[in-house]
């Protein structure tokens, strides 16, 4: 019972009006962020981390979660109404929700997804005020090779499954983790991949590398592309009434339940994160349609409820490994760890003891922000569909001027500000070439975490490498590897199936764009 | 002799199609319709579709005259365009759509038609919804 005292002390901090302020200011940009296509909530935490280093950390996690939040919320806009995913875990809400829009029922498509996502949320969230400090008490007993191989479960399952090849995942992982090398050993005391450069011997801020890749290396890449004509909008019906009928909430409850139900376990587990979630849920709702199942593929409701309901329960469960564990399974995550990092907190088991008004504020902020941000979406799908209207170079230009600014007031150093402009490069030839970013940011981040952990072990071991796989948990976690790859890879399966569906819906519009040239 | 119509989709667009139409019957003249974009951004309101274009082509053809329709692409602001176009086309008119503008709209944006008055070497008809 002592939980819920403390989630009603973080429901007591959260309601002061300056961190209700803070959190619609982070609905508010996650959702924008969510809507833009190629700008996600992790490029958007880590453009404003040097920028709230000014803010309490109380105030930061709390701005943090809701552009978490809200970035899942915006993705389904643009999926429904452009049939343009604005980030991973909404291309399967594009499958069905575009063409709900297309026959007019677009209102009714946003409308699910945007209650289905509350629901879920709300119930993930619940789940999340339960399972954390169970799972964080029993976390406490783990080991240090316990550790270890709980790491080494996220570097694979994040390498393997977070881009569309494993061998390109596992090339950037390691490259992050290279980077994650360079700096001065902590233990003793050596330079590492310094190059004799004194900028670098504190190693390269993960703010830096993740701004680089992310915001310079997508604006890069946005500014290599050829313009493609503007997208048409589906106008949506104005006024509560036509959001959802009767048969529509009839449809969509079930749906939004087993959304839920599949999202948050695999939230929890390093399997990718949302989108492999979104696509089971996808999945399943088809086999279980009975009376609807030619409506699949046409424009049926409930592959729009199950998928955002399992979007939103996922990114909830991801906070669990992360609170409980230190683990992230995202970049979004692993950015979040970041700022807890920048804040000097390390998220791990002690973090429900030792900062245990900061994370139940940061829960508490997720039922709040949860609220607000299906207040915010349903009245303005206009106004977001707005955001989509600016030019792009006022855009990317704002992000660079943010990124630079962001990454010379980490130490007021120009040094930076280069490292920045070389890593954004490498992050462009990463995305042209098809390798996935985020896998180098997550090994970046966990890099030197797992070898401090590494170390240790063997400290205690006296050098022994048995030691690392003997403890009961560790070597439960190493075989488990093979089957979340596996079942993962599966997954990934049925997803490049659903992708090819997409594509030549993409391309279906696209010759439709260029007939209507008639030069 | 042509009349060149700058579109845009909307009310206005329409009621600019309708007095298009109207004049060029007058004139006896045919109506290049002209819908432009910068494709610089994800949405661009102004970007007429498909569905759009052939209700512009509709009610020309009910007024009866001849058109040809340029749908642009180009990194030049759609006045440019609409003005080249006139250029090009030897046109006796351009009919072009005027909305309303708030006095900050007008200190902060451009406007298309503003320019196309100012600048055509032709007559231009504004078009008010």
């Amino acid at each position: 019972m002592d939980n819920l005292s403390a989630l009603m002390d973080g429901f007591a901090t959260v309601v002061q009006p300056a961190y209700l302020l803070y959190a619609l200011f982070g609905v508010f940009i996650g959702t924008a962020v969510g809507v833009l296509p190629g700008i996600g909530p992790a490029m958007t935490i880590a453009l404003l981390l040097p920028l709230t280093y000014s803010l309490d950390a109380t105030a930061a996690i709390i701005v943090f979660a809701g552009i978490y939040y809200g970035g899942m919320y915006g993705g389904s806009t643009t999926s429904i109404l452009l049939n343009t995913p604005g980030e991973s875990a909404s291309i399967v809400t594009a499958l069905e929700g575009h063409k709900m829009a297309r026959l007019g029922r677009g209102a009714a498509a946003l409308a699910t997804a945007a209650i289905g996502s509350f629901v879920a949320g709300t119930i993930a969230t619940v789940l999340l005020t339960l399972v954390a400090p169970v799972m964080a008490r029993w976390a406490v007993q783990l080991g240090e090779p316990d550790y270890f191989a709980l790491m080494v479960v996220a570097f694979i399952t994040v390498g393997a499954l977070l881009g569309r090849s494993v061998p390109r995942g596992m090339v950037a992982l390691s490259l992050g983790l290279f980077l994650g090398l360079m700096g001065t050993d902590t233990l003793t005391g050596q330079q590492r991949f310094t190059f004799g450069v004194s900028n670098l011997a504190d190693g390269l801020d993960v703010v830096i590398v993740a701004v680089g890749l992310f915001a310079v290396g997508e604006a890069l890449y946005v500014a290599s592309r050829m313009r493609h004509g503007p997208v048409h909008v589906i106008p949506v019906e104005k006024g509560w009434r036509s959001w959802m009928k009767p048969e529509d909430w009839r449809r969509s409850w079930k749906p939004w339940l087993r959304g839920t139900v599949i999202g948050f376990p695999i939230g929890t587990i390093p399997a990718g994160g949302a989108d492999v979630a979104t696509f089971l849920s996808y999945a399943t709702e088809r086999k279980l349609a009975r009376r609807h199942k030619d409506e699949f593929g046409k424009g049926a409701i409930e592959g729009v409820a199950g998928p955002e309901a399992a979007n939103n329960a996922a990114a909830s469960g991801v906070l669990v490994p992360l609170l409980t564990l230190g683990l992230p399974t995202t970049a979004t995550a692993a950015i979040i760890i970041v700022a807890f990092q920048s804040y000097g907190i390390q998220p791990g088991p002690m973090l429900f003891q030792t900062q245990t008004s900061l994370v139940w504020a940061l829960v508490a902020s997720l039922y709040i922000g949860n609220l607000m941000l299906i207040v915010l979406n349903l009245p303005l799908v206009g106004m977001w569909v707005k955001v989509l209207q600016i030019p792009r170079h006022y855009l990317y230009a704002g992000i660079l001027l943010f990124g630079a600014l962001g990454s010379y007031a980490l130490s007021f150093s120009p040094i930076d500000v280069l490292i920045l402009l070389v890593i954004g490069v490498v992050g462009f030839f990463m995305r042209r070439y098809g390798y996935p970013v985020a896998p180098m940011v997550v090994g970046m981040i966990l890099g030197p975490m797992a070898e401090d952990r590494l170390r240790r072990s063997l400290t205690i071991s006296q050098g022994d490498l048995s030691y690392l796989v003997t403890s009961p948990f560790a070597a439960t976690a190493y075989v488990s590897i093979l089957v979340i790859v596996g079942l993962g890879l599966w997954l990934k399966h049925r997803e490049k199936r659903a992708n090819a569906e997409l594509s030549r819906l993409g391309e279906e519009i696209r010759e439709e764009s260029q007939s209507q040239e008639v030069n | 002799m042509t009349v060149v119509l700058a579109y845009a989709p909307g009310e206005l667009g329409t009621a600019s199609a309708r007095t298009a139409g109207r004049a060029a019957a007058l004139l006896g003249a045919r109506v290049v319709i002209v819908n432009a974009t910068r494709a610089d951004r994800l949405v661009d309101p102004r970007w007429a579709d498909e569905a759009e274009l052939a209700r512009v082509i509709e009610i020309l053809d009910e007024a009866h005259v001849d058109h040809e329709v340029r749908h642009l692409r180009s990194g030049a602001l759609p006045a440019d365009v609409v003005l080249e176009v006139a250029e090009e086309v030897d046109a006796v008119l351009v009919v072009v759509g005027l909305r309303r503008r708030t006095p900050v709209g007008k200190l902060v944006l451009g406007s298309t038609p503003q320019q196309i008055l100012l600048r055509a070497t032709c007559p231009v008809l504004a078009v008010k919804a």
